[in-house]
């Protein structure tokens, strides 16, 4: 038997990247909120410098809800479908911001606008065929305050290339109109990264350093970071990375108006006949627990957010909670994130410490910052070199065909070339295409009984055209400082990822979205949902800052409109 | 595609490798009792620019074996030692005792890997028997290594599952063995992490350290050696992750990087 709780104003599913910003301009604004997690509070006593438990292990000593949710994977109806080993995301009061590379990047204005930008410089049919996407129902202006928010809010370190108009070289000469400089400077280079950092100089590029929710200095009364070598799915000793777990969550609570309830298994959300949520149903433990709410806010991760969707059916919603116009699951994409640059060079790089927020980037050849009018696809791909190694990795590396991979040759391979490499991280425009969609494993359920998600999605014609021409430009780049050979490392498939976009796309019509421009759903009007799902095109760079802005704006509208929503 | 002026290494390239192999200095592997250290080597010749002394263990010492039988640890140690050898250029595997991190690794987070070992050490035994004529561990140098690329490209037969995969596993836990931190039991004496000029955990990493052409000293610190850290779990059990019922078991696909 349920118990059956307090009723609250609003609750949230999930304290990550979208949920844990989202609590608190609404507890600033006097609305009462419980925070529903199904991980734990973890602190720096938990983030061991140790690669086995943290990159090889999947922090076993975390709530494990995510492993045992892993979506399965099909590249097309008719393919045969797998699972992966794990699932990227992990499950705690902060969510994956835990772990995760902290790069916070804006997006740049042409993300907003890729339907009509594409049609007005190029022609209606240079939108690749097949492709479902939209212009977003506003543009980068739109989403600026919110971006400078965040920034500020939680502390993200960079160099503005853009300010009010004013191009800064030092920054990213591409990058949109900003109001304010970051609040930090940049995090600090290396003597690898400047070599970098040159070689693009003297190319005709523009490097720059690329902005992290890291501290580069004191911030907030929390440390500077120590470039420890093991942020890299690792967490933050001196609490440098930051978390709404460190900041939002804790301010919110600080109001007397937020509730956190850790270990709590979201399993449905709930309707009234009139098809309004009334709350959520939630599992801790084996015991049955419904928390009564006016609003609620899903916010767990792209493929939980289409998942819980599904398999809230009602009388009003027997296809899924909004998804009476079939929109849950559909313009579904994994950013096309891999394809990365193995280089090794003649000498060693000093690489063994540092983070991967820590680097050069060149935005010359990303969006539709090049001239695509004699090529064949459109958008592009951010590149990107830091300083990031651990032992176990570094002995697992490639030996570019120059010897086996195990045995007497090998090692002495290794014991030259350890610290020699460098992978390079290059982020590419994605697109949502018809085929590719999200939906309920007709087989495979979770230890609860509930079927996962699964995956039908695979990369098109454009991201496999922007990987080999970025892949050639990272070479280029690589053997201007000095590489003596480099490997062009596969894009891999759209099976789970750290950069999972839709299913629950955000535009003004419902026909073809499920939420509107401000994050509510088009049918159930005091449901809304936060995170990349609602995020329709990619752009070439991380997804995080935009998921926190997001989330953001849509608090504070329900804030600022809370009874046309709840009426 | 490698884009690199050289050749990828062929098969070919691998057994003509091995039979050369059997002129290098080779360490005697000699069939032991579980919790009897008796397993010994004359140590690496000083070719100067070996090891220094104090890092070439005269001996190596055998733990007592948590989950594997004496004969499959035998064929583990063995195993591990050729994949990262031992050899004038310093230690390998055997002295980081990675055989000892898998075999405490299959009690704990490793468990589900027990019946691929089981399976796969008795396949192994077999092929190279029916094969090579003779027991594993008694075969010459080159014959070993010969079985194990037969294994590593899928060639060997008689095993139940796929002996790439197989292979594949071995090799992937003898890397965690050798360079991973102490705390679980391989890296002994982090000559896995000094292998590789990895100078060790910090906590706090200057500007200087970050520059071209230092040199670092290794610190020979395990995580744990700093109090502030919760222990990981070593041995004990963790989460099991459920199979996919009647999803195709298949390598786990490439999780993209990134956040």
């Amino acid at each position: 038997m349920a118990t059956k709780l307090k009723p609250t104003d609003v609750v949230v599913i999930g304290l990550g990247a979208a949920g844990g910003v989202a609590v608190l301009p609404l507890a600033q604004a006097g609305i009462d909120v419980v925070g529903l997690e199904a991980g734990t509070w973890l602190t720096r006593r938990d983030f061991a410098p140790d690669e086995i438990r943290n990159n090889v292990r999947d922090w076993p000593m975390s709530v494990q809800k995510a492993q045992q949710e892993v979506p399965t994977h099909r590249v097309s109806a008719t393919a045969n479908t797998t699972r992966a080993g794990s699932h990227p995301m992990m499950n705690a009061v902060g969510g994956t911001t835990l772990h995760y590379w902290a790069q916070s990047w804006r997006l740049n204005p042409w993300d907003f606008k890729v339907v009509s930008e594409t049609t007005r410089r190029y022609g209606a049919s240079r939108v690749p065929k097949g492709s479902t996407a939209e212009d977003w129902p506003f543009g980068l202006e739109e989403l600026e305050g919110y971006y400078d928010k965040v920034e500020y809010e939680m502390g993200v370190s960079g160099q503005a290339g853009n300010l009010k108009g004013t191009i800064d070289p030092r920054g990213n000469i591409f990058e949109g109109p900003r109001a304010r400089p970051y609040p930090m400077p940049p995090l600090r280079s290396t003597g690898f990264i400047d070599l970098m950092a040159a070689a693009a100089r003297g190319l005709g590029w523009h490097p720059f350093a690329g902005p992290a929710s890291i501290n580069s200095r004191t911030y907030q009364g929390r440390s500077a970071c120590m470039y420890h070598g093991f942020c890299n799915k690792g967490g933050c000793h001196v609490d440098a990375k930051n978390g709404p777990h460190l900041t939002t969550i804790p301010r919110a609570q600080e109001t007397g108006r937020l509730k956190v309830v850790t270990r709590a298994h979201v399993t449905s959300i709930d309707t009234d006949n009139q098809g309004r949520v009334t709350g959520v149903t939630y599992v801790t433990d084996g015991e049955e627990f419904i928390q009564p709410a006016k609003v609620v806010l899903l916010s767990s991760y792209t493929y939980e957010n289409t998942r819980l969707l599904l398999l809230s059916k009602s009388k009003a919603f027997p296809n899924g909670l909004s998804n009476n116009h079939g929109q849950v699951g559909r313009h579904y994409f994994s950013h096309a994130q891999g394809a990365g640059v193995t280089a090794l060079f003649p000498f060693n790089i000093n690489a063994w410490y540092g983070l991967p927020a820590q680097g050069v980037a060149v935005d010359n050849f990303a969006d539709d910052n090049y001239d695509h009018g004699a090529l064949d696809y459109i958008g592009g791909g951010n590149l990107w070199v830091m300083s990031d190694r651990r032992p176990i990795a570094a002995a697992g590396m490639g030996t570019f065909g120059r010897t086996p991979t195990w045995g007497k040759e090998w090692k002495a391979f290794v014991m030259q070339n350890a610290d020699r490499t460098n992978t390079a991280y290059i982020q590419k425009t994605t697109l949502p295409y018809e085929g590719n969609f999200l939906d309920l494993d007709p087989t495979v359920k979770d230890p609860l009984g509930f079927p996962v998600c699964r995956i039908t999605a695979d990369y098109q014609d454009n991201e496999r055209k922007v990987t080999a021409h970025t892949q050639a430009r990272m070479i280029e780049w690589y053997e201007a400082a000095g590489a003596i050979a480099t490997q062009a490392n596969p894009l891999g498939t759209m099976g789970p990822t750290t950069h999972a976009y839709g299913g629950t796309r955000m535009g003004k019509n419902a026909e073809t979205n499920v939420v509107n421009e401000w994050g509510f759903s088009h049918e159930v009007p005091n449901l809304g949902v936060l995170g990349a799902s609602v995020m329709g095109t990619s752009g070439a760079r991380n997804p995080t800052l935009t998921v926190q802005a997001l989330a953001w704006r849509t608090a504070e509208y329900l804030a600022k409109n809370w009874k046309r929503v709840t009426v | 595609m490698p884009h690199d002026k050289k050749p990828g290494v062929s098969r070919r390239d691998l057994l003509k490798r091995a039979g050369m192999a059997g002129a290098a200095m080779t360490i005697p592997l000699t069939p032991v009792t579980a919790g009897t250290p008796t397993a010994r080597h004359k140590g690496v010749p000083d070719d100067g620019k070996g090891v220094p002394d104090d890092q070439a263990p005269a001996a190596v010492r055998r733990e007592p074996t948590e989950n594997l039988t004496a004969s499959e640890s035998d064929l583990l140690e063995a195993i591990c030692a050729l994949i990262i050898p031992t050899d004038a250029s310093g230690p390998g595997a055997r002295e980081a005792r990675a055989a000892h991190y898998i075999d405490r690794a299959l009690g704990g987070a490793l468990a589900a890997s027990k019946p691929a070992y089981t399976a796969g050490f008795a396949a192994l035994e077999r092929y190279a028997r029916s094969s090579r004529g003779g027991p594993f561990l008694e075969l010459p140098e080159r014959d070993q290594i010969s079985v194990l690329i037969d294994v590593e490209t899928g060639a060997a037969t008689g095993f139940t599952g796929s002996p790439a995969a197989f292979f594949a596993m071995v090799r992937t836990h003898t890397l965690q063995g050798t360079f991973g931190d102490p705390f679980y039991g391989g890296n002994a004496n982090f000559v896995g992490w000094d292998l590789l000029g990895y100078p060790g955990v910090r906590t706090n990493v200057s500007p200087a350290d970050q520059r071209l052409g230092v040199k670092l000293t290794p610190n020979h610190q395990s995580a744990y050696d700093t109090p502030m850290f919760t222990k990981a779990q070593a041995r004990l059990s963790e989460p099991v992750r459920p199979s996919g019922s009647s999803v195709s078991s298949a390598a786990p696909e490439s999780v993209s990087h990134g956040d």
